[in-house]
């Protein structure tokens, strides 16, 4: 059974993301909706930038034509200039490397940051694309057919369960 | 037009259709796919409220895209888009374009002049042949009220239509620009009195915004005109009936003003342009009448000084022109939707 305290994990993901940015202020930029709220928690923590920006990668993903968009779009908020920038792109789970890959592509129609670097709660592996990271809260592996899913409560606490996919 | 029993001819002269009575075609299984995704836009009608927000919600994403300073996305890279106007228009082409061009499509504009006899044959034929160059989407405009259902019906399941305006049916992406511009101002719908003054009977944007607003839950919705130019039915669809302009915009929140057709004039509906401005026409002593923080809204082109003097076309309660703006993202969300979504046969 796999021990799935998402705000322990979190802690560990801090730490991580403490020591590899040390004597750096990178803006943060979260990905719907996990990645935001880490973003958030991250960006509080670290002290630094005055918001976080928000990437819904929906316009960008390449299952596009499996019925891509009908699951609702959130509209991206990017409050700073991205020209230069250096940013911490932030989400909860690193799979595919597909949504990073959207992400980067729609950074891009913001300016030309002068560095991305890449920030998960969880990496379960399953890579498709050239994706990696150090920062990292924790490694695992789950089957395939099954999801990592973040959500937080009232008080602002994480959690973590796991999920079977259901066929469609 | 050919169209014959297959399409829906909606006719001035007889009632407009209530949301229960709705064209008898079956515009549901048209328009949407097995899993209830937009695959055409042809009419508001049927479409259920949730996939009408969901729709606003996605423009509201395009409406930031818009912002930035590359204002395209790839969501349609390497699609084709084929405008296809039997019936002149600059704005709705333009705004489609556009809205087609920052979704990364390839678009090509065919303006067909439309000719009065064998359009049945024609129409198709001409689908036939765009349908073979690779058309993933038809934006099409035309006189004939159904013409954008034939099509439908016609095309494989992997190619779709939107209705741009067809004869005095439905012009569906004006009414949900619409819908967009007054929960951008106004939020809630359930609360809003909302007045649609001018040509309601000839007018296709009357229809679908009349529709479109109900599914939205206005309440106090009201159709001002004169008798001439009034159709049947709007009582029993919930819609209350002015032939006074001042009562009728009476407290108002949101006025959608009409074009009045020069044609009407011949047809003798009306006497003359000058007795309509003094009837009807919007000037800033009759907006007196309506709540002070009232929107004005236009689907043009205007006619100044018919239906809408310029003092409140260019007036501080006039949203004409962020309308067009909202159009694009409305566009573009309508685009993307049905190019997303996948044949029945999945």
């Amino acid at each position: 059974m796999l021990d799935l305290d998402a705000e322990s994990i979190y802690f560990q993901l801090l730490a991580r993301v403490r020591e590899h940015v040390a004597g750096r202020h990178p803006l943060l930029v979260g990905v719907h909706t996990g990645g935001v709220w880490l973003a958030e928690r991250l960006r509080a923590d670290l002290q630094v930038g005055p918001e976080v920006g928000i990437l819904d990668v929906s316009f960008y993903r390449d299952d596009f034509s499996q019925g891509g968009l009908n699951r609702g779009v959130r509209p991206s908020r990017i409050p700073f200039d991205v020209n230069g920038a250096d940013l911490l792109l932030v989400d909860d789970v690193l799979n595919t490397g597909r949504t990073v890959r959207a992400a980067m592509n729609e950074l891009f129609d913001y300016g030309r940051p002068a560095r991305i670097e890449l920030a998960v709660l969880i990496d379960r592996g399953g890579r498709e694309l050239p994706v990696s990271t150090a920062m990292v809260g924790r490694t695992i592996e789950v089957p395939a057919d099954v999801s990592v899913v973040l959500s937080r409560d009232d008080d602002q606490r994480l959690h973590l369960r796991l999920e079977h996919d259901v066929e469609g | 037009m050919h169209a014959g029993h297959d399409s829906p001819q909606p006719d001035a002269a007889r009632p407009m259709n209530g949301p229960s009575s709705a064209p008898a075609t079956g515009a549901r299984s048209l328009q949407l796919n097995a899993d209830g995704e937009l695959h055409h836009l042809l009419s508001i009608e049927e479409l259920p409220r949730t996939l009408i927000e969901r729709i606003l919600t996605t423009a509201d994403g395009f409406i930031a895209v818009g912002s930035r300073e590359i204002k395209s996305v790839p969501l349609l890279r390497g699609r084709s888009v084929f405008n296809l106007f039997f019936e002149n228009s600059t704005r709705t082409r333009t705004t489609f374009e556009i809205a087609a061009k920052r979704l990364s499509a390839d678009v090509y504009n065919l303006n067909i002049a439309a000719s009065s006899t064998a359009k049945g044959e024609s129409l198709l034929d001409t689908i036939d042949n765009l349908t073979a160059m690779q058309a993933d989407i038809f934006v099409v405009r035309h006189g004939q009220g159904g013409a954008p259902y034939l099509i439908a019906r016609h095309l494989a399941p992997h190619v779709h239509v939107v209705n741009a305006g067809d004869g005095r049916h439905a012009h569906p992406t004006q009414a949900l620009l619409d819908l967009y511009t007054i929960r951008h101002y106004k939020g809630d719908f359930g609360r809003l009195s909302v007045a649609i003054v001018g040509d309601i009977l000839n007018s296709r944007v009357a229809r679908s915004d009349i529709h479109a607003l109900l599914a939205m839950g206005v309440t106090d919705l009201r159709a001002v005109a004169p008798l001439t130019l009034l159709p049947d039915g709007l009582d029993q669809m919930g819609v209350r009936v002015h032939t006074r302009l001042e009562e009728g915009i009476r407290d108002a929140d949101v006025i959608i003003m009409l074009r009045l057709q020069s044609e009407r004039m011949r047809g003798a509906l009306l006497p003359s342009a000058q007795e309509y401005f003094r009837n009807y026409g919007l000037t800033p002593q009759t907006l007196r009448s309506a709540r002070p923080d009232c929107i004005v809204m236009h689907p043009g082109p205007m006619n100044r000084g018919v239906e809408i003097d310029s003092a409140v076309a260019d007036g501080p309660h006039s949203v004409i022109l962020p309308q067009v703006s909202f159009g694009i993202a409305v566009r573009m969300a309508v685009l993307s939707m049905v190019a997303s979504s996948q044949p029945d046969s999945k």
